[in-house]
């Protein structure tokens, strides 16, 4: 078993602090907007859409779909897959698909989200459902 | 108002190196500064604008320094950075400053040593958190663009090829380019897995080097003596994944940067007779040709097929000098190369085996940043007069 990937443990603020805690607790989170209904993701104080500051933390199912992909042949660290993931609730991301054989990896596989560790909150990473 | 003729491209210089390990990046700005100047016939003395990026050394205060332009007569500066396309900007915003009045000989700078050294990384944004663990490079996030397209439209690794072909036609005539061999698609999808979809040969080059360029007003333009190039429209726009709403890889703000160029100048696509397209991956090409309209959106790859860019025998000749994916790609940033070739062909000086006959038209588009996450794009519509 190769040794597991050493991931950078993310720096935070005081406007993403809660997601790195829920993070912690296993929980992966969006934010939505009242006032407007509208998901996104990274998380902002004011909706990137209609900017009312009317933004509230929702713990999200962690299912998405992959978006696209590639596979990076070569790096000091191996092959990894990057991708953008589509959640369940909406907005798309970008991550890694992890834990799963690269060459069978397609456009439109469902995904769930897993949190990896890192020398401080665990960052969130999606693998074959 | 318009800025359509209001600036003329009275200079232009492009260093010949591609490799200066024995050279300072500032050294390098100053030559390709010197380059220009004198192929205006004009002295640092007229300069009364100053443009750069975030190639410059310390920005843009240490970098006038450096130059020593006079401070009594340096009226108007501007150090946008939008990566590789920063220069198209910077043409659109001297355009603008002349205009208005604010210059009336602007000089803009690029250069740098990336294939010496490693360049220092960019200033993280809000983004940082929940994005750099994921190892995402220049080659995996136009990938993750080329994989998109591909399952959307039924692009294939072939079609992106054929733009590598008809870079490499076209480099073989050029003295400096990095890489003068012709190449043929087979080469290209035998060519080592990057980044799935792109092989080695749909990357463009890394050099050292730069470029740089002079505007100015019509009346000083016409007082020297180079073939007249105007500025007749100008476009920029900016696009990133915004939230993750509509997440949509398979276009680019080229679908924005284009239609405000073409509108400003009063023309189409279908009038250019040269476009200096950037490619810092063949898939950049192929989405930038379908963004500014050449064609419909999902074409771009029988648009470029069997030869269509290549000068002479193609529709439409594209990166006459090679282009960053054989030529030049000076600090990562391919913008001004593709102003400088656009200007070279319109005053006829490309070379005769890829001078377009006629060439009085011309687009010159670029990309900066990442097209696969947050980029900006610039067009720019140039005329000869």
């Amino acid at each position: 078993m190769a040794e597991a990937k050493k991931y950078p443990a993310p720096v935070g603020n005081p406007e993403t602090a809660p997601f790195w805690e829920a993070a912690r607790q296993g929980r992966f989170m969006i934010k939505r907007c009242t006032a407007c209904g509208e998901p996104h993701y990274f998380p902002r104080s004011i909706c990137p859409f209609c900017f009312s500051d009317k933004t509230v933390w929702e713990e999200s199912s962690g299912e998405a779909t992959i978006y696209t992909f590639s596979l990076m042949r070569k790096s000091p660290s191996g092959p990894y897959a990057i991708a953008y993931v589509t959640l369940k609730e909406g907005p798309s991301l970008q991550t890694n698909i992890v834990d799963c054989d690269m060459d069978k990896l397609k456009i439109g596989q469902k995904v769930k989200v897993v949190f990896k560790p890192t020398d401080g909150a665990p960052l969130p990473f999606f693998t074959p459902a | 108002m318009t800025i359509k003729g209001k600036a003329y491209i009275a200079g232009i210089y492009e260093h010949p190196t591609r490799h200066a390990p024995d050279k300072s990046t500032a050294q390098l700005h100053a030559e390709v500064a010197r380059g220009a100047i004198e192929d205006a016939g004009l002295s640092k003395a007229d300069i009364d604008g100053y443009f750069c990026a975030g190639d410059a050394p310390g920005g843009l205060m240490p970098m006038v320094d450096y130059l020593g332009l006079d401070m009594k007569k340096l009226r108007h500066i501007d150090s946008t950075d939008t990566g590789g396309c920063s220069y198209l900007i910077h043409l659109g915003h001297a355009a603008e400053a002349i205009a208005a009045g604010k210059c009336q000989v602007a000089l803009v700078t690029l250069a740098g040593k990336p294939r010496t050294g490693a360049m220092p990384p960019r200033a993280a944004g809000a983004e940082a958190d929940f994005e750099t663990a994921y190892g995402q490079t220049t080659h995996n996030a136009y990938g993750m663009c080329a994989m998109r397209h591909m399952h959307d439209y039924g692009t294939t690794s072939e079609q992106l090829a054929w733009i590598k072909v008809a870079a490499s036609h076209h480099a073989q005539y050029n003295p400096h380019a990095m890489l003068k061999e012709v190449v043929t698609v087979e080469d290209v999808l035998n060519s080592p897995m990057i980044s799935d979809p792109l092989h080695r040969m749909d990357c463009c080059v890394v050099t050292d080097g730069g470029g740089a360029m002079i505007v100015t007003t019509p009346e000083i333009a016409k007082s020297l003596k180079k073939p007249l190039v105007r500025l007749i429209g100008h476009g920029e726009a900016t696009k990133g994944p915004r939230g993750g709403k509509d997440l949509d890889l398979t276009y680019s703000a080229g679908i924005f940067s284009g239609p405000r160029a073409f509108e400003e100048a009063g023309v189409t696509p279908k009038d250019m007779k040269y476009a200096s397209i950037y490619d810092s991956f063949t898939i950049t090409v192929l989405m930038q040709l379908e963004d500014l309209g050449f064609c419909k959106k999902g074409e771009g790859g029988k648009f470029v097929a069997d030869g269509n860019l290549i000068s002479g025998t193609g529709k439409l000749p594209f990166n006459t000098d090679g282009g960053g994916l054989c030529s030049n790609h000076p600090v990562n940033r391919g913008g001004m190369t593709k102003i400088l070739e656009a200007v070279r062909q319109l005053r006829g000086e490309a070379h005769p085996k890829v001078q377009v006959k006629n060439c009085d038209l011309a687009v010159a588009h670029g990309t900066g940043g990442l097209l696969g996450v947050r980029h900006a794009a610039s067009t720019c519509i140039l005329e000869r007069v």
